[in-house]
């Protein structure tokens, strides 16, 4: 049986790749070129994902890539614009450095950053030709998506963050990706990070195209990072875009020893399609992953959160909890893998995938995938998949709490393990009054 | 006249428990349900508070001339009507201060008040609490979570103090209390005691009926009222126990 998934855009890209391609060559390493053309070969190979295949059994991306894209990410937009929007997409009371992405490129001037021996900004592709962190660009474990692929091909300039040996930054930096476009926009941005020796850091990012862009946003994102020995990284992904707005989100980690990796997915947005793919891999011991997500999905949303995680070293302790609400007819995916090598005993493992169903026509599909080739472990993981407890209900409202507002409380009640782990107050604040106004507006219609 | 039962019956999942309630309270009256276990006692509190589970097949409830039974649980609560649970749910992530802000800020706006400013409401919290001798540590817990049984009932009057109902009804309060946690308890209902509201107290035992004196005394058998009487009535069951009534009643009953 063959599966293909149709799309106007497979006719499009090699047009779209040749001069995409041919703009580059003069500043861009072969060795980046050489990628590209690698990268998009296997896509134009492989195609989009087809729909009922292992990776994308519940998820349809054929009705998201239909329109007529454009690849087109130059823009020029006014500052001022620029700015009323940044300020909108700021959590209040968040005391953090703004790092400002427009169509996915760093603006040095509309951003405040942390001091340069602290962190380094630059260009993925100046990084590659610098030479040192080349090795970290566009690497591979397990196999990669095919949404990778495309995006390693056409990606523009990507942004490089490198926070230095020992540093520990003293505050958030917070990365404002903001979108200008008066047509479809299919863009690929990528980023590499790289924490190392020793260096901490927080980061969170946050995704902007206002309703005024009146066009659909694809967002094919691909962020790689690396925490070298002891670094502690923490990562927060406020996903609250607007209904235009569909993700394909790769996250892709190299831990190395004794290093501590914290991810924060809080997808809230009214955004049509999400899809979020993080991939752990552990190359050291004494490693800590922690991935915590909260999703909140109504209307007809589609919100699909694929993890990985390779225990590939011993005494390494992984821990993950994801819980969502889901609403109307919207639609949630949950898949989590964990590998444990042979090679990696003393490994804790733990995953959790609690889902609240509080409309009839609501679904979720939640997937535990463990691999355990090691003896001497430590393993447990969870689903489960209920309603608002009846009980708790009236014992709320019998208190004179209305029907809404008792609601509300028990959704905020049950994420609350997952906010609890938020360590920046602003953003715990934030997120507890989006998910208000979420309910709000849910209960409203 | 404050609540007016009138030949109430109610069902849950298409069995009869409720067949046929007559009971009249008055402001400043405490009034005692007494009944074998499986009687109906916490039914009856149940669709008084608005229980969805339970259905409604006969029979008329007012509060304060208002049709009872036409209002949502929510609005029985902010009209003044209180059920103390015989089992206190356990609400993990919404800490005890939290829901209580809330409940107090939704009856202040009943009565067309603002809510009270943090400063206020941990005065009136603070006050309140004094009252049933309610530890402050579990003011920041979450609701009723991993409370010893006594906790949980204590945290039961002490929403009560706060929400300063008209009528209380307090389902088996004394069941799980130790003797000194039962005088506390006691202690803060009478002094929350006044001609404006009234208590319908159901108990298994006369014991707690030493500490909080009814006006009347009830005995519930198979959904029905059977006898009505004054104090006198709650030491004649604990003498006799309730199997004389169960006989009694299968002479008048014909066994089906
Ligand atoms: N949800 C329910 N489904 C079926 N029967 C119930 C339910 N709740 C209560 N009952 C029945 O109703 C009767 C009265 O119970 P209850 O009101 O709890 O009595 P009491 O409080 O006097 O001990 C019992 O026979 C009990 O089994
Ligand atoms: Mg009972």
């Amino acid at each position: 049986m063959t599966n293909t998934l149709t799309s106007p855009i497979i006719a499009q890209l090699p047009g779209v790749f040749e001069q995409h391609l041919s703009d580059r060559k003069q500043a861009e390493p072969a060795s980046l070129l050489t990628q590209r053309d690698e990268a998009f070969k296997t896509f134009m190979l492989k195609g989009f994902p087809a729909y009922r295949t292992e990776e994308w059994k519940y998820t349809n991306v054929a009705p998201f890539l239909q329109e007529a894209f454009s690849f087109d990410t130059t823009t020029t937009v006014a500052n001022t614009t620029v700015e009323e929007l940044l300020k909108a997409a700021i959590p209040a009371g968040l005391d953090a450095y703004t790092l400002v992405c427009v169509n996915g490129k760093f603006q040095k001037e509309l951003s405040q950053v942390p001091a340069e021996a602290d962190v380094q900004i630059t260009t993925v592709s100046a990084a590659i030709e610098a030479g040192a962190y080349a090795p970290h660009f566009n690497t591979e474990y397990d196999y990669k998506h095919t949404f990778e692929d495309l995006n390693t091909a056409l990606f523009e300039e990507g942004m490089m963050i490198v926070v230095k040996k020992g540093a520990s930054v003293d505050k958030p930096m917070h990365i404002i990706h903001l979108y200008h476009h008066s047509s479809p926009l299919f863009a690929q941005t990528r980023q590499l990070w790289v924490v190392e020796e020793g260096a901490q850091a927080q980061i969170i990012e946050t995704l902007v195209d206002p309703a005024s862009n009146n066009a659909v946003l694809f967002n094919n994102n691909v962020t790689e990072i690396v925490t070298e020995a002891t670094a502690n990284l923490q990562h927060y992904q406020l996903q609250t875009a607007l209904h235009h707005v569909r993700i394909v989100h790769q996250t892709r980690v190299h831990q190395h020893e004794d290093s501590v990796y914290s991810h924060f997915a809080f997808i809230m947005s009214s955004a049509a399609f999400t899809r979020n793919n993080i991939d752990i891999v552990h190359v050291g011991e004494h490693i800590e992953t922690n991935l915590y997500g909260f999703y909140l999905a109504s209307e007809q949303q589609l919100i699909d959160n694929h993890t990985a995680v390779h225990h590939a070293k011993p005494n390494c302790n992984s821990n993950e909890l994801y819980k969502g609400v889901l609403l109307d007819k919207a639609v949630g995916v949950f898949n989590g893998k964990i590998f444990v090598h042979q090679d990696a005993q003393k490994t804790n493992a733990f995953q959790q995938n609690n889902n609240m169903i509080l409309s009839e026509g609501a679904m979720v599909y939640t997937k535990p995938q463990l691999e355990i080739y090691a003896d001497d472990v430590k393993c447990s993981h969870g689903t489960t998949i209920g309603q608002v407890s009846e009980e708790a209900l009236f014992y709320l409202k019998s208190r004179g709490i209305g029907e809404a507002a008792a609601r509300n409380m028990l959704v905020h009640a049950f994420a609350y393990d997952v906010t609890a782990q938020i360590t920046v107050p602003a953003i715990r604040k934030y997120i507890e009054q989006i998910a208000d106004e979420y309910l709000d507006t849910f209960a409203n219609n | 006249m404050m609540l007016n039962i009138n030949d109430l019956q109610a069902r849950v999942e298409e069995k009869a428990i409720l067949k046929g309630i007559n009971l009249q309270i008055n402001p400043g009256e405490v009034h005692a349900i007494m009944g074998p276990n499986g009687s109906g006692k916490s039914s009856l509190a149940s669709v008084l508070a608005g229980r969805e589970s339970y259905e409604v097949t006969g029979g008329s409830v007012t509060f304060d001339g208002k049709d009872l039974l036409d209002m949502s649980p929510e609005v029985r609560a902010r009209e003044g009507l209180f059920l103390a649970f015989q089992y206190p749910v356990e609400i993990p992530g919404v800490s005890n201060m939290q829901f209580l802000k809330a409940a107090v800020t939704e009856h202040r706006a009943h009565k067309g008040l603002p809510p009270f400013t943090p400063k206020e409401f941990l005065a009136f919290v603070k006050e309140k609490q004094q009252l049933v001798q309610f530890d402050s540590q579990l003011m920041n817990r979450s609701l009723n979570e991993g409370f010893s049984g006594g906790e949980k009932k204590r945290n039961e009057i002490l929403q009560l103090a706060m929400l300063e109902p008209k009528l209380s009804i307090l389902d088996e309060t004394d069941s799980g209390l130790d003797i000194d946690a039962l005088r506390i308890v006691s202690e803060g209902v009478n002094k929350l005691r006044s001609k404006d509201n009234a208590f319908l107290i159901i108990t298994h035992y006369q014991r707690l009926l030493d500490y909080i004196v009814p006006d009347f005394v009830h005995v519930l058998y198979n959904g029905r009222i059977v006898r009505s009487g004054t104090r006198e009535l709650a030491l004649e069951l604990e003498e006799k126990g309730y199997d004389w009534l169960k006989e009694e009643m299968h002479l008048q009953e014909p066994v089906q």
